[in-house]
This record gives C-alpha cells, structure tokens and sequence, in this order.
C-alpha cells in the first residue's frame, strides 16, 4: 500500500485552498500510518474543528469529526472504551492551544496513547484569519489589524511540559522529517505530539509579506534550526534570535501510560 | 440504599462499561460508586477534566460500541450542552444523569430543583427533539436510568434522566430484579449507507473498529456521512428526521402512573413533587381527584391528557417557575393551574390539600 490508499476519493475535490499546507501533512501522517502496516479497520482518526480538522473526512477509516477544540477529549474516551483501537488526532493551533487547550494539557498529564498531529498555520484559517494563540508578536490578521500584541504559545514546550511521552517539531518544509516524526509518535506509547508549522497562504501568507506559497516555505527552511544545534549553542552562550523555529524531537521519554492494553 | 446508588446500580445493570464525569453537588455520588464498580466489571471509570470533556469522552465510547453515561449537576449540564447537539446530529446513544440542584449560575448545590427541563428540551442550539425520564423514588433511579439506556440504544439520542437532590440524596428499599431488559442499538447491515434510516427513521450503527469506515461529522451530512452543508433540502431533511424519529413515537414510548381517570380535578407530577401529590391523594381518599404522573417527561404525549375525559382542572406542582405547566397548557382548553415552588423544599401536602379544597 501507499498513502495513496487511505484516500476517500469519492470526496475529492478537496476545500483546501492552493497551496495550503495542511495537505503535506496528511500525506506525511498517511505515510507514516501506512509503513506501521496498521489496518485501516483499526485506525481510528478524531478531530476538532477547522480547515485542519477537516482531514479525517478525506481518510477511509473510521473517523469521528467533532466540536471545536475537544477532539482530544472525544478521543480519550474511544481509546479507553476500546485500547486496540489506534486514534490519531488531527487538530490546528486554535483548536489545540485556544478552545481546545485544557483538554491538551490534560490529555498530555493523563499521557493518554494517542498521536496528536497539529497543522500550526499560526492563525484561525477556516474562519478567516482571525488570530490564534500561536500568531507570532507583531504579526497582521483581522483582529491585530495593528500586529499582535500577546505573545504566542510554544505548543511543543507545553506538551513537554505537561508530561507528553514523545514531542516533535517540523514543518511542511520538512517532508522526511515529519514523515519520520509521526512515525516514532505512532509508535511510543503514551501522548505523542507532533506540531507542523504549516503555510495557510490565503489568511496568513498574504498579510504577512509571504506573498507567494514558496516564500513562506523558503522561510521555514531558512528559519529551522536543529534542536541539538540549538542546545550548543545556547551551551556556547550564543543567542538564538526570536524568530528562529526549534525543529527536531524535543521529548521522548517512557512515562507509565493510559489507555494500553495491559 | 440511596437514589444515587440505585442510579448507578441501575446504569451497571443495563450494561453500562463507561462513566466519563466531573464532580458536582448532589450528582457526585453517582460518579463515586461507578468508580469503585466499573473496573470489577472490566468497564472504565475516568475522572475528566471537566463536563464538556466528560460528554465527549462518553459519546467518544459509545462509538466503541460501549453503553456509555455521565452525571452531573447544573453548571455541568449547562457546559455539556454544545457536545449534546453533537449526540443529537451524529445519532449517538448515551445517558446522562441530572440531579438537579437550584439555579441559575452556582444558586443552591445541595437544594433540589427541577429548573432544568426546559434546558434537557431545548439547551442544545438547533432543532431537534429529546427523550426525558424523571424518577421519582429510590426504586426508580435504579429502573428508570437501566431503561434510559434502551431508549438511548433504540432512538440513538442522549436520554437524559432527570431526577433532583431529594430523590437523588433519599433513602429508600430498593428491590433488585433478577435481570434488567435490554434492548441493544441495532447494527448497521454491511453494504447500507451508514445515515440512511430504516422504517422506525432510526439507521443501524456502525460501531468504529468493525471495518464499516464511517465518518461521523456534526456538519449537516448525507446519507454517507459526508459533510453537505449547504443543501436546504438535505439540511431540512436531517433535521426533521431527526426530530420525527423521537416525536412519531411519543405515545408507544410514554410512561406514567395514572390514578382515578375519572375525576374532574387531575394532578400532574413528575420527580418529587409526586410524592407530595401522592401524600394529598393518600390523606384526602377523594375519589374525584386524580393523579398523572410522568415517569417520562420528554417527549411529552398529550393523549396522556385524554386519559381523563372528565378533567376540567389540572394542578401542576413543579420545583421551578411552571416549565412543565407551560407545555401542558399548550395542548389543553381545560383549566391549568400551576403550583411553583423554588428555594429546595417539596411542596408541603397540606397546602396542596388546601388548594385543591379551593379549587373544587
Ligand atoms: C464553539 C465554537 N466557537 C467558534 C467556532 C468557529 N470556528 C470554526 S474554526 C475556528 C478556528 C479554527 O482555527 P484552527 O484551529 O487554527 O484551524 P485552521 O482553520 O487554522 O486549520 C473557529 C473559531 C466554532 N466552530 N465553534
Ligand atoms: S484558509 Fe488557510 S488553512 Fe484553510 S484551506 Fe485555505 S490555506 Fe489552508
Ligand atoms: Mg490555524
């Protein structure tokens, strides 16, 4: 099998937009769903709402499409009632962090086994380009006409935080990488999170000087910095400056976890 | 053994493997016993982070093929009320325990109320209809939560039981039955379109882990499942369904106790209240005075009011400002008294008895 196969195809065409972001990363969690040899009867994916939260309506397994920002509640109940099931998780920045971010923090202290990939586009995509708890300081979108003032979450640093046994960063840039993260969530036990920072080209790129896909993209690549490299140099006492994206794995540990068949 | 206690025994009867909850006065004890109960039966007690995510993790089980239930109180109630329209528009089967307490906001917690029956009807946006069950003893928080699960099964919908602090914290004999009818949702036959309904408007369930590959979404959504959002008539056509397939059976599914069908002046009960009414009928022995009183209060069946061909008045005691009262003066010409109580103490009998002595 390919990725390919896990398709719905008589629900394409697709809503995303050209040049959206999310699509690389259904691909790349398809993949790495698809080298675990795990049978579509057994996969279950959950999501909450919006533009990210409408992958499992593309996919062929089971899948249960729910309200914003308790997806991971919803999926807790299914991978306790029913441990053989795998349940993949799918949610975007504001679902995860703002609505969503109790259930989040709660999903990650329980390390309940289940694999939460988040399509980080740092804005609210689906209703327009609102801005979300990951919109970076300074940055335009409908409601920081004048450029956010708040400061953005580091959803990755919170998992960590909370207690998430496998945590990792990439971004559409990183198409191998990312593949291989999902991949080493799916197989830890315990809460896995994988966070992609994703293009949303029509409600972020275009009012944040990206004004083609390619430049936003260019951007992840020339922003990434590899964790190890990160640690040495902050180890070296340099600074890293505020805008660069930490990429890699950034916890992964073996804490006892919830919803395993014992 | 107290009404709470029975609530859960009940739920462990009917079959019920998972309790998601948050605590809240007088609901708690209902999430205490199922969690010292649910692992020796293999089932699974999980404490959530609060209500909204409590209902989710109960609809989230119920797609395993679980009976699943929560409990919870107003202020819990009122946070699980935009996941119970998400039960309602994907057809999923769970029970969710009320023990009312007063309102609004935090009011009484360990005062009994019945202010939230308009909200169990109506609290979810949208259209659509609700089953609603209302216990009135210790014996029935045990019957009436066991067959709120069938209700649950058969109709797909949450079925709420509707009980109060006084029935909840009260301790009464509770008589075990040797078994517990069970009627179970009926699976999806291979090769149906997973939302389109039979004859009963009900369509078979495709439990997830059974290769059916549903997608369940609470978009407005074809008989596949697939969002389909901006059709009128496909819109038009769920909804309606949704709502007809409770509605239609309002008369095969009603429950209640009827005393003297022949009297002119009718109490109408439901929950705690009903034993006052029933204290009135036991102290006066007047036989031209009756007594309806709903087990199920939602959907109501107006032929219930037929029943009493001779009624001229109805006496409607309610621990709320006259919810229920509002409905039944709605489907009748004769005269509608209701008899509202706040503040978490029962009507007294005695002024019942006096009212009644005015009225006729
Ligand atoms: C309770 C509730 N509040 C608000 C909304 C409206 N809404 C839909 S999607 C969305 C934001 C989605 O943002 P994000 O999670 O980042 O997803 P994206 O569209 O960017 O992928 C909001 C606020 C809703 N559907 N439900
Ligand atoms: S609005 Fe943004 S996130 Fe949504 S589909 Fe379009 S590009 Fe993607
Ligand atoms: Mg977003």
């Amino acid at each position: 099998m390919t990725y390919e196969d896990w398709f719905r195809e008589d629900r394409l065409p697709h809503i995303y937009c050209v040049g959206c972001g999310n699509g690389t990363v259904i691909n790349c969690t398809l993949s790495a769903v698809d080298q675990m040899g795990w049978n579509k009867e057994e996969t279950v994916f959950v999501s909450g709402i919006g533009c990210s939260s409408r992958a499992p309506g593309y996919i062929v397994t089971d899948s249960l499409h729910t309200t914003h920002g308790r997806a991971i509640a919803f999926a807790t109940g299914i991978k306790m009632a029913n441990p053989d099931l795998k349940v993949i998780v799918f949610t975007g920045d504001g679902d995860l962090a703002a609505i969503g971010g109790n259930h989040f923090i709660h999903g990650c202290r329980r390390n309940i086994d289940l694999t939460v990939v988040c399509m980080n586009n740092m804005i609210y995509g689906m209703t327009g380009g609102q801005g979300s708890p990951t919109t970076p300081p300074g940055a335009l979108s409908t409601t920081t006409p004048y450029g956010s003032r708040e400061a953005a979450f580091d959803l990755c640093g919170l998992a960590a935080a909370a207690g998430a046994n496998y945590v990792a960063r990439y971004t559409s840039y990183h198409v191998t990488e990312l593949t291989r993260a999902v991949r080493a969530g799916l197989e830890s036990p315990g809460f896995s999170f994988i966070e992609a920072l994703v293009q949303c080209p029509t409600n972020y790129g275009r009012r944040n000087k990206f004004r083609q896909v390619l430049d936003q993209i260019e951007y992840f690549k020339s922003h990434a910095l590899l964790v190890q490299k990160a640690n040495r140099m902050r180890e070296e006492g340099k600074k890293i400056p505020d805008d660069m994206i930490i990429i890699g794995e950034l916890a992964r540990r073996n804490r006892p976890a919830l919803g395993v068949r014992k | 053994m107290q009404g709470n206690t029975a609530c859960a025994e009940g739920a462990l009867a009917a079959g019920c493997r998972f309790f998601g909850g948050y605590p809240i006065t007088p609901s708690t004890e209902v999430a205490e016993h199922m969690a010292l109960k649910l692992p020796k039966t293999g089932g699974v007690f999980i404490q959530m982070e609060d209500e909204i995510a409590s209902i989710a993790a109960v609809i989230g089980a119920s797609w395993t093929g679980m009976r699943a239930m929560t409990a919870t109180s107003g202020p819990g109630f009122s946070l699980m009320m935009e996941n119970l329209g998400f039960a309602v528009m994907t057809e999923t089967p769970c029970v969710v325990v009320n023990i009312q307490r007063g309102g609004p906001s935090t009011g009484q917690p360990t005062m009994a109320a019945q202010g939230d029956m308009l909200q169990c009807r109506f609290g979810s946006h949208g259209d659509y209809s609700a089953i609603a069950l209302s216990p009135a003893s210790v014996q029935e928080m045990y019957d009436l939560t066991a067959e709120a699960f069938n209700l649950a099964d058969r109709f797909r919908i949450p079925v709420f039981v509707m009980a109060d602090e006084i029935i909840g914290h009260m301790r009464e004999k509770l008589v075990v039955p040797d078994t517990v009818l069970r009627v179970d949702r009926k699976p999806l036959q291979k090769g149906n379109l997973p939302f389109r309904a039979d004859d009963d408007l009900v369509p078979g369930f495709p439990t997830f882990g059974k290769g059916y590959g549903v997608h369940v979404t609470g978009l407005t959504h074809d008989e596949r499942g697939y969002p389909c959002a901006t059709s009128p008539s496909v819109h038009e056509d769920l909804v309606k369904r949704l709502v007809d397939k409770v509605e239609s059976a309002r008369d095969a599914i009603a429950s209640c106790d009827i005393v003297n069908p022949e009297a002119q002046v009718v109490f109408i009960s439901y929950g705690a209240p009903s034993r006052a009414v029933q204290q009135v009928l036991h102290d006066t022995r007047r036989d031209d005075v009756g007594h309806l009183r709903l087990k199920l209060v939602w959907p109501f069946a107006e032929s219930l009011l037929s029943r009493f061909p001779d009624a001229e008045t109805f006496i409607i005691p309610e621990l709320n400002l006259g919810q229920i009262s509002r409905e039944i003066e709605r489907h009748t010409d004769r005269t509608v008294i209701p008899v509202p109580k706040l503040g978490g103490a029962l009507h007294d009998p005695s002024d019942l008895a006096g009212l009644l002595e005015e009225v006729a």
